[in-house]
């Protein structure tokens, strides 16, 4: 298999069989938080694709050049926590500076996705991952790509919740089924029917 | 031995502290550089005329709240004069901060262009006895009263007033206090007919009247006898043509309204009102001053001026209106209003 074919392989499993939100369970907090609106699930999806890409790109650095020739692995959580928020701040600084209308979009959604936990999850996913072939271990070019997908799955399923979530505030529900609980409901549906790709085999 | 232990201590222990320690270091002097280096300067304007608000966050502006309007103000030039619950004050102090003329802003009050609506002065087409609001009342066939253009009487205005600006009369007309209206607006849009307009509190001319219907059907509806026929007899006697007719309304400009109210003199309804009738002075021109530059002539919308070139002028006291206008005019201030 090529390259290409490699990152699609790397996409597919990242937005749909192994997505974050839907099927490791990570993110969960915006997943109901941020989807009440259409407009800032799609704000708070792009801030973490951003953010995302960008941490993998640094922590892998991180943990190649600094944890594992020290064998500090057991350090990883700490060091990766440190990391992502130093970017977070870093990188909120430079768009309010130099794209102002980025920072307007993306708004309360880049300082809370600080400490999110599908951001961590993906840093410490991409030093144990391994390509397709089972042996290979991810290299900085697949770790920045599968933090991009994998931010791209986030908002795939963050939007179509929205979505579901902005019909459903005009449906006739029972009274004590209004808001949290039919979202909670309607999330685990989500994740069974996002269950039936695990059987795919690419 | 102990030299070996205390290496041994080192690379389990002080190896970690250091590496996270310099790497905690390395980020705080980035961000640190950073934050100097892409410094943002935010407009201390900004903050400036969010402390003059009164931080209601009552939306009366239209911005999602007082930080909102300040930032419009300072960075969109939104006009300083729209805080509802701070008024002129709260207008004046932000116009201060903004270098701006606080002259230059006219506060508007809410008027009502419909003469009807009370008890004795409305045509009723049906008794209404369902929800006490005009905006239920519209959707039972058109409304209760036979003028689809009028007044119902019902007080929608009234109850959407927060500063308790409109009241009651006798006759249950409403009444508008302009010593409390802040111009806010939640009147106007509280009116299912559209009667309410914001307009310039130094203007004192209304067209009391809201219908489009012609003429004769205009007066055929209306309970106050005052409809306008949209005959344009105002329009063609202002002496500013600040009076339009559409749809047989006759509605003033006030950009050019100077407030002489010719236009409700001669008016065959009586469909205008005029706060100053009968309270306007004439002008009179001092001979000590005049020079007979003949400005005043000119400027007089109803040649109520005369006089030769380099002469004393006279005002022709009958044909005066009381507009000021001369008076506004006049390069040696030698007209006064007596």
């Amino acid at each position: 298999m090529g390259y290409l074919g490699e990152i699609f392989v790397m996409a597919m499993t990242a937005i749909f069989i192994q997505n974050f939100v839907l099927s490791r369970f990570l993110g969960l907090c915006p997943y109901l938080g941020v989807s009440k609106k259409l407009d800032s699930a799609l704000g708070m999806g792009m801030a973490v694709i951003f953010v995302m890409t960008l941490a993998s790109a640094i922590t892998f650095l991180i943990n190649k050049y600094l944890l594992l020739q020290f064998d500090l692995m057991y350090l990883q959580t700490i060091a990766f926590i440190l990391t992502i928020a130093a970017l977070v701040q870093f990188v909120e600084m430079v768009i309010q500076k130099n794209a102002p209308a980025l920072y307007k979009s993306l708004g309360v959604f880049l300082p809370l996705i600080t400490t999110n936990c599908a951001v961590l999850g993906v840093a410490i996913l991409n030093t144990t991952a391994f390509r397709s072939d089972g042996i290979s271990a991810y290299n900085f070019l697949d770790s920045v790509l599968n933090g991009f997908f994998s931010g791209l799955g986030f908002t795939v399923v963050l939007l179509a919740m929205a979505g579901l979530r902005m019909r459903l505030e005009k449906a006739e529900l029972p009274k004590s089924m209004k808001g949290m609980p039919i979202a909670l409901i309607l999330a685990g549906i989500m994740a069974l029917s996002f269950y039936g790709f695990m059987g795919f085999k690419i | 031995m102990i030299l070996l232990q205390t290496a041994s201590t080192f690379s389990t222990i002080g190896l970690p502290i250091l590496i996270i320690g310099a790497l905690g270091l390395v980020f705080g002097l980035i961000l640190a550089i950073a934050s100097k280096v892409f410094e943002v300067k935010i407009d201390p304007r900004v903050e400036e005329v969010l402390n003059a608000l009164p931080g209601a966050n009552c939306g009366a502006c239209g911005a999602a709240g007082c930080a909102g309007y300040a930032e419009r103000i300072v960075n969109e030039g939104e006009a300083v004069n729209k805080c509802a619950p701070g008024g002129a004050n709260v207008a004046a102090m932000i116009a201060r901060i903004m270098g701006q003329d606080a002259a230059a802003m006219t506060q508007k009050v809410a008027v009502i262009h419909c003469s009807s609506g009370g008890v004795d002065n409305t045509s009723w087409k049906y008794n209404y006895e369902g929800v006490e609001s005009c905006k239920a009342a519209i959707n039972v066939a058109g409304g209760p009263n036979v003028c689809a253009w009028g007044c119902m009487g019902l007080n929608d205005c009234m109850k959407a007033c927060q500063f308790d600006a409109i009241s009651l009369d006798a006759n249950n007309m409403r009444v508008i206090d302009y010593a409390k209206c802040t111009g806010c607006g939640a009147c106007v849009k509280a009116c299912p007919r559209d009667l309410i307009m914001l307009i310039p509190i130094n203007r004192t001319v209304y067209i009391k009247c809201s219908s489009q219907e012609k003429g004769p059907d205009a007066k055929a509806v209306c309970g106050s006898t005052h409809p306008c026929i949209g005959c344009g007899i105002c329009s063609r006697k202002c002496p500013v043509q600040a009076i339009t007719i559409q749809n047989n309304l006759a509605r003033i400009d006030y950009d050019k309204c100077i407030n002489c109210g010719l236009c409700a003199t001669v008016c065959p309804t009586k469909a205008i009102q005029d706060l100053m009738a009968g309270m306007r002075k004439k002008a009179e021109i001092n001979p000590e001053l005049c020079i007979g530059c003949t400005i005043c002539a000119k400027v007089c919308p109803v040649q109520a001026i005369a006089g030769e070139l380099k002469q004393v002028h006279n005002v022709d006291k009958d044909k005066c209106i009381g507009c000021e206008q001369c008076v506004a005019k006049c390069p040696k201030k030698a007209i006064e209003m007596t």
